[in-house]
């Protein structure tokens, strides 16, 4: 029995080289997951998929850029965690008003009409969105500032971390406490419950809905924009499409985990994250192309709609006949 | 003789709330039966229940000695079963002729490869379905308007066709919900002559959920009440009016202690 | 007499197809190859608003469909096309046209069978998830062609070169004209009130006796069906084709053709089809400017005029009563 075993696995799948993937993707889950819950959030009030979403996600990135090109002086005299703090909370705050005002301009008009109009005209207010960046801001790609400084977290074994990591990871669990106490324990967000429940309910009850709607986009917004600084902090590298890949992706996280389930859309962002850099890890071993990571979240998709369509933490709604 | 449609313990549970519970009736062939109960009682989830819509989570319904559940809602208009909504659900952008040809979809030999050759075959029938929408609209006295858009038409007019269109599927048991709804008195007069000439015109049983009592003790042979989703009666209109029962849950007051 | 009025209206589009087809090579080369982009535009926009307009389905990804005829047909004519030609006794226009026609059809055939796969999970789901399904297909289609090997029967990233041209007038507009026919006698026919039905209320039409999962998946598989033609045109049209063509704009473009002339209403989108293929080819200076008016218009239209430009009711026949 000594000797030399023949072991299929060992070569392909070391543990420390699994552990590194799947470190990986939950940075990227994390993104994943804060674009995910703007989705899941907008649906649960209104019933309906903003598809403009990630547009917002890549307005956070370039809005971030931006930022840092009109405060470079004053970034410098900064220590570099308060930069990332001041750029993340302006351009959080800018995005959010972006999203209050699309809503209110496209969407608000749209109110009572049939949610097929909402969604081509969300088909509309993305391209417009996609377009005219490439129309601002060029079309090629444009370096992301480096904020946070590059370098490794030691004492981890073989394994690698950057400090940039780390930063996303916790800036993306912090701000998902966040939401969770905005909604849980505040009154808008209480509103925003009540509303997701029983729109007219919730009207006679006293609740205005168009405020609470407001600030739902507002807070999706917000996200999506954290979501896209730390996006580019990952990957350093912005164009005016960045937003249609990442936001398609987070919006399967948000069916994968119940749409409209808060948690569930950052479970699923976190599932489609590590699924997504396994599959790219090991497309060598798998023996496909690694070009098919980004096919990965639409065949979840068209599983998940198969076998359990109302998501993983979601419940089934009916029809009122 | 056989029943049109048997119930036999059917009990429906949504979460935790039970919205029938072990609910038995039968309705006969030709027979027209009432079927009322306060706000919430669970009489459209019975209509839903016997349509398809909702599969119960026990007990077993019969329609001609065919087992219903786990059929789909197309297939159970099929066997026979047709119905009204209680909030009126025409098809919107299609004519008044149009929605009743909805209903002969289901009837035609011809299918898709016909309606793309569109031989003689093809056209004679269709032909045929023309006539023959036209003869129901015209016993409905809705002939002249067959091809306005079925939204221009009165209220109670949307409320006949629903109904005509309903008849179209040709059904042994037809099921009303709530057709008096938003009627004024005459239009209920008026409605209350409908369902009987129906009954009698086309020979098939009828099932009437309602909350006019006028209508409902005026023209149903007989009359289950259900209360929170379980009968508590079931008799001809004189028994029912009499029933301390019914006059508790209909009042809300302590009608003779029955109920506890 | 309407029927024979349709039958007539068809053979007579074939005969002037066939007629303008034989003289051609008197056409300027420019403006011939503009009509024959409108021609393929309006099978698909056709073809289209039989699943958005008629049925009341919202597919996002008509391009992907094209993609596969596109494939299936080019593959047929690469691979097999000199076989097929010898067992048809040599070169000829009897032997093109037959090894044409075999070629289009596989590829039509493979794009309807798309079509049922995709169709049949996601059909029983409410509009929106059909929107986000599609989309998807339309991206794994597109990633799994970019990731195929360069030398392979697919040819990777740079995708086919050297199809021959067989497209000519005839074979659009006889396909545009079937196309057309086919959709409108089932649409008006008592048959194709099913898929009426679906659009307006699914489930009255289920208690109608309609079976109404059927009819979506009838409605989507024809739809795919004549896309997958269009796009076996469109590769013997242009004789290279690349998976960035078939992307997500292109099926954005037959999007706002539908939604221009009105969902629904056969005569308004193909006006739109012409209209807009015209208008794209004078434009093309001002190309980065189309789509923020494209965009601008699905919103504006959604807002203002939901029904299009010529809604259906325009143009039915006043019935004797």
């Amino acid at each position: 029995m000594q000797g030399q075993r023949y072991e299929p696995f060992a070569h392909h799948f070391p543990l420390s080289q699994f552990l590194q993937q799947l470190l990986n993707g939950l940075f990227l889950g994390s993104i994943y997951a804060l674009i995910a819950l703007g989705y899941t959030m907008v649906y649960g009030v209104l019933r309906f998929i903003n598809f403009a979403h990630g547009d917002v996600f890549m307005l956070g990135a370039f809005t971030g850029l931006y930022l840092h090109k009109l405060l470079g002086p004053m970034m410098a005299m900064m220590p570099w965690p308060v930069a990332m703090l001041v750029i993340l909370l302006l351009a959080m705050i800018i995005c959010a008003a972006a999203g209050i005002l699309i809503e209110f301009l496209a969407y608000r008009p749209l109110r009572d009409k049939p949610r097929l109009n909402v969604l081509i005209t969300a088909i509309g207010v993305s391209l417009l969105l996609e377009y005219t960046a490439q129309l601002v801001f060029g079309a090629t790609q444009q370096p992301f500032p480096v904020i946070i400084p590059k370098g490794n977290i030691g004492g981890l074994g073989g394994l690698t971390v950057t400090i940039t990591q780390v930063i996303v990871l916790v800036t993306a669990v912090v701000l998902m406490i966040a939401l969770r106490f905005i909604v849980m324990k505040t009154k808008l967000g209480m509103a925003m419950r009540a509303l997701s429940l029983n729109p007219t309910a919730s009207a006679l009850m006293g609740v205005n809905n168009s405020v609470v709607i407001s600030f739902t986009f507002g807070l999706g917004s917000a996200l999506a924009a954290a979501g896209g600084i730390l996006y580019a902090s990952l990957y350093p590298s912005i164009e005016p499409f960045m937003g249609v890949l990442p936001g398609l992706k987070a919006f399967v996280a948000a069916v994968l985990g119940g749409i409209g389930n808060i948690p569930g859309a950052a479970l699923g962002g976190l599932i489609i994250g590590v699924t997504e850099t396994l599959v790219a890890g090991y497309s060598d071993t798998l023996g496909i192309p690694s070009g098919y990571r980004d096919g990965v979240a639409f065949v979840i998709l068209i599983l998940i709609l198969l076998f359990k369509p109302s998501g993983l933490l979601g419940k089934a709604e009916r029809e009122k006949v | 003789m056989s029943a049109t449609l048997q119930l036999e313990d059917v009990t429906i549970q949504f979460g935790g709330l039970r919205a029938v519970g072990d609910l038995s009736f039968g309705i006969q062939p030709g027979e027209l039966v009432g079927l009322i109960g306060p706000n919430g009682a669970g009489k459209t989830t019975v209509f839903n229940l016997i349509t398809g819509v909702y599969t119960p989570t026990a007990g077993q319904i019969f329609f001609n000695g065919i087992k219903i559940p786990g059929h789909q809602p197309h297939q159970i208009t099929k066997l026979g079963i047709a119905r009204t909504f209680q909030n009126i659900r025409l098809f919107p952008s299609l004519s008044v002729f149009d929605n009743v040809r909805t209903s002969m979809v289901m009837h035609q030999q011809h299918g898709i490869t016909h309606a793309l050759v569109r031989g003689p075959a093809y056209r004679d029938e269709e032909k045929l379905i023309e006539a023959e929408i036209l003869d129901l609209l015209n016993i409905f006295d809705l002939r002249g308007m067959a091809h306005v858009p079925c939204k221009s038409l009165s209220y109670g007019d949307q409320r006949r066709l629903e109904i005509i269109r309903a008849l179209a599927t040709k059904p042994k048991l037809l099921l009303l919900d709530e057709p008096a709804a938003g009627m004024n008195p005459t239009e209920k007069e008026g409605l209350m002559h409908l369902i009987q000439f129906i009954r009698d015109k086309f020979d098939i049983a009828i099932l009437l959920v309602e909350h006019d009592m006028k209508v409902v003790m005026g023209i149903c042979q007989r009359i289950i009440v259900i209360e929170y989703g379980v009968k508590i009666a079931e008799g001809t209109p004189a028994d029912i009016r009499t029933n301390p029962r019914v006059i508790a849950a209909y009042l809300g007051t302590d009608g003779g202690g029955e109920h506890a | 007499m309407k029927h024979h009025t349709s039958h007539f209206a068809l053979l007579l589009a074939l005969a002037v197809s066939l007629g303008v087809s034989l003289c051609s090579s008197q056409l300027d080369d420019y403006y011939l190859d503009i009509m024959l982009n409108v021609g393929i535009n309006v099978i698909l926009a056709v073809s289209l608003n039989l699943v958005n307009g008629h049925t009341g389905q919202f597919s996002l990804g008509h391009a992907a469909f094209m993609a596969v005829g596109a494939y299936g047909s080019s593959m047929v004519t690469l691979e097999m096309g000199a076989s097929m030609m010898r067992v048809l006794g040599g070169a000829g226009p009897v032997a093109e046209s037959v090894t044409f026609l075999v070629a289009l059809l596989v590829g039509g055939v493979s794009a309807a069978v798309c079509g049922w796969i995709v169709g049949m999970p996601s059909l029983r789901l409410r509009g929106d998830y059909l929107a986000i399904v599609t989309l998807g297909f339309n991206e794994i289609i597109r990633v799994v062609l970019q990731n195929t090997n360069g030398d392979g029967p697919f040819g990777g990233a740079l995708g086919l070169k050297g199809i021959p041209a067989y497209t000519s007038f005839f074979w659009v507009f006889a396909t545009a004209a079937i196309a057309i026919y086919t959709i409108g006698a089932l649409v008006n026919s008592t048959y194709g009130r099913g898929f009426l039905a679906v659009r307006d209320d699914e489930i009255a039409g289920e208690s109608m006796g309609i079976n109404t999962t059927r009819y979506k998946v009838l409605a989507f598989v024809i739809g795919s069906f004549f896309a997958g033609l269009a796009g076996g045109l469109y590769a013997h049209l242009r004789t290279t084709i690349s998976p960035e063509g078939f992307n997500f704009l292109k099926s954005v473009d037959v999007v706002v053709m539908v939604i221009l002339g009105g969902m629904g209403s056969t005569v308004g989108v193909i006006v739109a089809a012409v209209v807009l293929t015209v208008l794209n080819e004078f434009l093309r200076d001002f190309e980065q400017y189309r789509m923020i008016v494209f965009s601008l218009l699905l919103i504006v239209m959604m807002i203002v005029r939901p029904q299009g430009l010529l809604p259906a009711g325009l143009f039915q026949r006043r019935k004797r009563a």
